[in-house]
């Protein structure tokens, strides 16, 4: 490890991808994300790689799609808006198996929403997002130091599966300043041949190389469809990432990702000095989904609580992990606001009472 | 040792520095710390606030409902945080910008007349070193070498000439409340 | 030589001489496009351009969404199929990457001149240094003959059943002329290929646009080529054919409209 330094979430993660490798990196302004691409901006081309501020969402996927399939270490990163107005590249790439970084600095929504925090883009990053049957990875950093660490988790899963990964992140989480150090990285060691499928040209006379999503032969989508979610199959069963905070003994299940699991761990602190047993499931990849671990812990517990910054998004995730075989409550806040320690010890409470403890 | 505070007041008085000035020394003193800004709707001239964690261990959370310390500037701030200081904790105002003083009696509450010092030191920017003064001499969290230490990261380099009259400023607030 | 039926039919093809031969940049394959489009022949212009200046090696090139959407199954150079409009963006992000190769776009009216306005206009803005080859045969023929922002005034499509009115459907765009007064062009040209001598100016403009590329020329190269579309337009290939002459580059006159000043 490095040195420790003291930086805002959105320059860790920016200064990560830089370490990591990135080559080229396309983007737009929206608050609260410009920091990112400022921090591109003035470190990106002197260290390697390419900057170019593009003239909207759109074309920076486009520019994205187009430097991925050379084979190159790419990525883009946005705000919820600007997030939506990328769903139909990032559908191309997904079926077109372009390995990405993507990053979602969410915001409050609906429409044009706030500047505020939020986790109110979680059904769009998990659940596809675009049009067609695809998932992207997902995963969902809760400090400044995982906003760096998950960077290269990132690049490395988006080269290894050939898929678009996505840092589903927040305003507060991109503003925050907390330590960060970065890990030793050799990018050479990490980066993967592409050779056999990117386009730079028939070297050497090669046959040609072509990179589509288009097959009008309702077979063949048939058969790229399968290829997919047999590849979504394999991520499920290798890079499914959580962490578990006291659940060894717990009564109560706390599950939640991002900021809102920072909120819950002082929830169960301050509920654990009043004597109740609470634990926490933290999803760190929201795709794949921790979903055999929750339906573990829920054999041992008493009762779930979810905690989002939405009106309740991957409270249907457990759900659909655990069924109706213990009760289930919610607990979100949205439009900016986050959920505040003290109101969640004041959930935890009523849900210890319903299922009597 | 786990300090968890916020600081309030209008955009432009320093308060996201002051804040960050605070978690840069924690992090000189190898202590775990969190800066997170909260703005009002215009950036200048707005309510500007932060929340800043200096703690032994790791920190849970950012996000807090209650706190040791209230730092606040401005009225606005005041109504909006007193209440919501732990009953034993402290509540620092600044008392040139505050007609209404506070009124809890569970607390421990000083008035600083920051502006008028600030302005008796030659520098009006400085107030909020005056405030960071005063509270580190009650809550001594880190050494007055590790906030200047913070303050030149916080300071753009071609402001470093200030970071003398900062010092002075800082040690003037330690002597309000000594 | 014998005629036939069938056609033409020769016995001593090995003691002829070759006076032409197909480029092997093109794929050996019948191609998808309708009987007399003119799509067929820029595709071997460009090809031919390719296979001539020995770029085979190192050029990339996008086809977005329209009737060349196929593209790579005819052009056998390394390519990407893009999303509709966006063939700019995705060259652009190549060529960002990997500055030493020859990127080229393929786009039809549709998606360079209208979902990919914005595109298409800060691409050349900022003088993106690829070769952007603009097909405009005013309609949209993959969908079926709706109109193009190209379609001329007074032409009926299957969406201005009427005629196009200028009044509700505004004006056939002229984006090539947009594309000549931004300061990010290095040349802009318009040319067609209705005719063998507009085929050989056509390969001529396409050729100095690639090489210009290839001299690392400070800024886009735009070729639009005026087209045909029998099959939209509702006409035989020659009716077609004399259209363009008598009315569609009235409108749209050929030639350069932006060459970089001597010694540039």
């Amino acid at each position: 490890m490095g040195k420790k330094l003291l930086m805002k979430g959105n320059e860790a993660l920016a200064e990560a991808a830089i370490r990591a490798g990135v080559k080229g990196y396309f983007g737009y302004p929206i608050t609260p994300q410009s920091e990112l691409l400022e921090y591109m901006a003035t470190n990106l081309d002197a260290r390697g790689g390419v900057f170019l501020q593009a003239e909207s969402e759109v074309a920076a996927i486009n520019m994205v799609y187009g430097a991925s399939g050379t084979g190159t270490r790419v990525m883009t990163s946005t705000s919820s808006p600007g997030f939506s107005l990328m769903q139909e590249g990032i559908s191309y790439m997904a079926c077109a198996e372009l390995p990405c970084l993507l990053v979602n600095v969410v915001r409050g929504g609906p429409g044009l929403g706030t500047i505020q925090p939020s986790q109110g883009d979680y059904f769009q990053a998990v659940k596809g997002g675009g049009h067609g049957d695809y998932k992207l990875i997902v995963l969902a950093p809760n400090s400044v130091q995982e906003m760096a660490d998950l960077v290269y988790l990132g690049f490395d899963l988006a080269d290894k599966y050939r898929i678009p990964t996505l840092i589903l992140s927040d305003g507060a989480l991109g503003q925050m300043m907390e330590s960060v150090e970065f890990p030793e990285y050799n990018v050479e060691e990490h980066l993967v041949d592409h050779s056999s499928w990117t386009t730079i040209g028939r070297e050497n006379g090669r046959e040609q190389h072509y990179i589509t999503s288009l097959h009008l032969l309702s077979e063949k989508m048939e058969e790229i469809n399968i290829h997919l979610q047999d590849k979504y199959k394999i991520i499920q069963k290798n890079e499914t990432r959580f962490e578990s905070i006291q659940t060894e003994d717990a009564d109560i299940l706390i599950v939640a990702f991002g900021l809102s699991s920072r909120s819950s761990q002082k929830a169960l602190e301050l509920a654990r000095e009043q004597g109740l047993k609470v634990g926490m499931l933290r999803p760190i990849t929201l795709f794949p989904f921790p979903t055999d671990e929750i339906k573990h812990l829920a054999q041992i517990v008493k009762g779930i609580l979810v905690v989002e910054m939405n009106a309740g998004q991957m409270v249907e995730d457990v759900h659909l992990s655990v069924g109706n075989n213990i009760p289930i409550d919610f607990y979100g806040r949205m439009g900016g606001m986050i959920p505040q320690p003290d109101e969640i010890v004041e959930k935890i409470k009523d849900l210890s009472k319903q299922v009597k403890i | 040792m786990n300090e968890e505070l916020i600081i309030a007041g209008f955009g432009g008085q320093g308060v996201l520095s002051m804040g960050m000035t605070l978690a840069y020394a924690g992090m000189v003193e190898d202590k775990q710390v969190a800066w997170i800004p909260s703005y009002g709707p215009e950036m200048r001239g707005g309510t500007a606030n932060c929340t800043v964690i200096v703690s032994d261990t790791r920190v849970s959370s950012p996000i807090i409902s209650s706190y040791d310390t209230a730092i606040v500037l401005n009225q606005p701030s005041l109504e909006k945080f007193e209440s919501r200081v732990k009953p034993g904790g402290t509540l620092i105002y600044e008392s040139n910008n505050i007609l209404n003083p506070p009124t809890r009696k569970d607390i421990n509450i000083y008035a600083i007349p920051a502006t008028v010092e600030a302005n008796k030191i030659g520098n009006a920017k400085t107030m909020n070193m005056i405030i960071l003064g005063a509270f580190l001499s009650k809550t001594p969290l880190v050494s007055v070498n590790s906030i200047m230490e913070g303050l030149k990261k916080v300071l753009p380099e071609r402001h470093h000439n200030l970071l003398p009259v900062n010092e002075k400023a800082l040690k003037r607030g330690m002597e309000l409340l000594k | 030589m014998e005629t036939t039926r069938e056609g033409i039919v020769c016995n001593n093809l090995d003691q002829m001489d070759v006076v032409f031969e197909r480029t092997k940049v093109l794929h050996d394959t019948p191609t998808s496009y309708c009987p007399g489009c003119g799509h067929s022949v820029a595709h071997r212009l460009i090809m031919e351009v390719i296979d001539e200046l020995g770029i085979l090696e190192n050029t990339i090139g996008v086809a977005p969404v329209g009737c060349s959407v196929f593209a790579y199954h005819f052009m056998n150079v390394d390519m990407q199929q893009a999303a509709h409009g966006r063939a700019t963006a995705v060259a652009t992000g190549i060529k960002r990457v990997l500055p030493d190769k020859i990127v080229f776009t393929y786009q039809g009216d549709g998606d360079l001149a209208a979902i990919g306005t914005a595109e298409t206009i800060h691409t050349i803005n900022r003088g993106e240094k690829i070769v952007i080859i603009f097909i405009n045969n005013g309609i949209y023929g993959m969908t079926g003959g709706q109109m193009a922002p190209t379609t001329l005034e007074g032409d009926v499509t299957s969406t201005t059943p009427q005629g196009r009115n200028t009044l509700i459907q505004g004006h056939a765009i002229k984006i090539t002329e947009m594309a000549a007064i931004m300061d990010g062009a290095y040349y802009v040209t318009r040319q067609a290929v209705n005719s063998a001598i507009a085929v050989r100016k056509c390969k001529k403009a396409i050729k100095q646009a690639f090489q210009n590329q290839i001299d690392g020329k400070n800024g886009t190269n735009f070729v639009e080529i005026v087209s045909n579309c029998p099959s939209g337009w509702k006409m035989t290939p020659i009716e077609a054919n004399r259209k363009i002459d008598e009315e569609v580059i009235k409108y749209y006159p050929l030639g350069d409209l932006k060459t970089p000043p001597k010694g540039a």
